[in-house]
């Protein structure tokens, strides 16, 4: 690496970052269209499935004409994306309320949820996954990845009830549901972050052993490093990267768990807000809402993969 | 020794299911008397909120995912590996679209375009197929691709084409063998998912329509009688936690057999 002169490595640099933020922008422009014709892949008139059929002609063609449905398509891409692009997401067929002023309303229950999540699945995942790497064949290895095989195949809306069904229900320690102060974080945050603690226990069990092999860490063992410095300083140092790109695609499934997991706790996030728009067919809800997700699940993998450069010079342009 | 479990588990899946069409089941019978009744001698499971008999239910819940599970992988794995073949094959500007769309549908996270299809498409078990495999072929095309162009590569594939046999028959003959073992691995993987996903969709509403029964569905039912029935959500909810779990411990048994390395699934 050293022998690459700075400047050469710094056009590297820039000409990968660049690459990778245009393709990002690419992701998401396909990602809204996508979203734009999910409204039109649909069998049938999308206007009579949102009114349901009694509607009167007048209703519908009224309706038609304020989503714009007459125009032809690519007029209503172009109004769509242009939208879009001025933040300006249309109004809610339901409540008739800015559909921009809803999202501000549910965003910080659901990140609030989604951070503490994320958390609890690293609190328990990197001791867990440490302890697995480092014991590897032993008794705490098997145990590691056997709560990791549980938590992976229990499914978040079985788990939930289950939680509430013990912790509330029997012991009355947490609320059933809702969201009033910390207690009733606690439920919904572990429901949805045992998935994720587990797959990641593994992805650091994984990481771990193989940097565990490598020259520098026997080096370190040499110089008389107790096991903890080894493997904090040293293992755990060089396996962050993998582990943090992991973690950058999981965020998506955090937040797509989250559907369920607010559906469950009637947790006042974006979660409930998309199922409560599927149920009352209030089409530009969901639209506004699955473009959200989709596009802080790009945002989020694109900072994670700039970091993983800026922090690894060996990461290039393939 | 080690797949004595999972493999029991997935032969009682597959059996029950195919055993819905022999047995003498009545899940849509409703015994009024017995409304919430507990687990008892006779049905075993006990009865849900309509009295309906929830052993019956849970087995009839087995048909519905093994249903799901088999027509969303079979047309995933299908679509999916052929995008992948087509472009990891063709290479150049072909590949390079391919892999825009590839990357536009995994910016989807998890089942959440599902849901969204699933709602808009309307509830129903074939709508939960198609807003599946919607979702589902994405995974099998970055791999058949990822290995189409590492097999792409091998001696006997450039001998092939340096003796003039046609491209069908090289893809067919000399690639997917191949590429066929992390295929496989990531079928077990993907029926896992299915399972969990037709189950999630159900339990949201979106899935399959009462009467018919699911285990999403049975266990949402049940989430309104966890103080007085608790056992109308721990039956379907044991069905879906073995199975997925059944499903993923031969996927990972079948990886280590295979020797195939993938990456871990997202």
């Amino acid at each position: 690496m050293r022998a690459v002169p700075a400047l050469q490595y710094e056009i590297y640099m820039l000409k990968y970052l660049s690459i990778r933020c245009v393709t990002a922008l690419i992701v998401i422009l396909g990602v809204a269209t996508l979203v734009f014709m999910l409204i039109h892949i649909v069998p049938g008139d999308p206007v009579e499935v949102m009114l349901g059929e009694s509607a009167q002609p007048a209703d519908a063609e009224a309706l038609r004409n304020a989503l714009g449905l007459n125009l032809p398509l690519y007029q209503q891409w172009l109004n769509f994306m242009s939208h879009l692009g001025t933040l300006d997401l249309g109004t809610s067929l339901h409540t008739q309320r800015a559909i921009t002023s809803l999202l501000w309303e549910r965003m910080p229950a659901t990140l609030l949820l989604a951070c503490t999540s994320l958390t609890i699945a690293i609190a328990i995942a990197l001791p867990l996954g440490m302890l697995a790497a480092v014991r590897r064949g032993s008794r705490w290895d098997v145990m590691a990845m056997t709560f990791s095989m549980l938590g992976i195949s229990i499914p978040g809306f079985w788990l939930g009830p289950l939680l509430i069904m013990v912790f509330s229900l029997w012991l009355g320690w947490f609320p059933v549901s809702g969201r009033e102060g910390i207690a009733s974080l606690v439920l919904p945050a572990v429901t949805l972050g045992t998935a994720l603690a587990a797959l990641l226990a593994r992805m650091v069990r994984a990481a771990l052993l193989e940097v565990l092999n490598e020259d520098y860490i026997r080096a370190a063992r040499a110089r008389g490093l107790s096991t903890t410095a080894v493997v904090w300083r040293h293992g755990l140092a060089n396996a962050a990267l993998p582990i943090i790109t992991v973690l950058g695609m999981q965020f998506g499934a955090l937040l797509a768990g989250a559907v369920i997991t607010e559906t469950i706790f009637s947790w006042p996030g974006i979660g409930q807000l998309v199922v409560e728009a599927i149920q009352k067919r209030d089409y530009p809800v969901v639209q506004t809402c699955v473009l959200l997700i989709s596009f802080s699940y790009v945002v989020v993998n694109l900072l994670t993969d700039l970091a993983y450069a800026v922090l690894d010079p060996r990461v290039r342009l393939a | 020794m080690r797949l004595s479990f999972p493999v029991l588990i997935m032969i009682a899946w597959v059996t029950l299911a195919c055993g819905t069409f022999f047995l003498p089941l009545h899940p849509d019978d409703l015994l009024l008397s017995k409304i919430l009744a507990a687990p008892e001698g006779q049905a075993w499971l006990g009865y849900d909120d309509l009295g309906r008999p929830i052993a019956d239910r849970v087995i009839m819940g087995a048909r519905t995912s093994l249903y799901v599970a088999l027509c969303v992988t079979s047309l995933s794995l299908v679509t999916g590996t052929f995008f992948g073949v087509f472009a990891g094959w063709l290479g150049g500007w072909w590949d390079r679209c391919a892999v825009l769309v590839i990357d536009i549908f995994i910016a989807f996270p998890g089942i959440l375009l599902a849901i969204a299809l699933a709602g808009l498409l309307g509830p129903g078990i074939m709508n939960a197929v198609i807003a599946l495999s919607v979702v589902g072929w994405v995974g099998f095309a970055r791999l058949a691709r990822a290995q189409t162009l590492a097999v792409k590569q091998r001696d006997h594939v450039t001998a092939a084409i340096a003796l003039g046999t046609n491209t069908v028959q090289i893809v067919l003959r000399h690639l997917l063998p191949l590429i066929l073992a992390p295929l496989i691995v990531e079928v077990t993987f993907a029926i896992a998912g299915t399972v969990l996903a037709e189950a999630g969709l159900s339990f949201l509403g979106l899935g399959v329509q009462p009467p018919q029964a699911s285990w999403g569905s049975m266990i949402r039912d049940g989430t309104r009688y966890m103080l007085v029935a608790p056992h109308m959500v721990l039956a379907p909810g044991i069905a879906v936690f073995l199975v997925v779990l059944a499903v993923n411990l031969s996927g990972d048994a079948l990886r280590d057999r295979m020797d195939v390395r993938l990456r871990e699934r997202t």
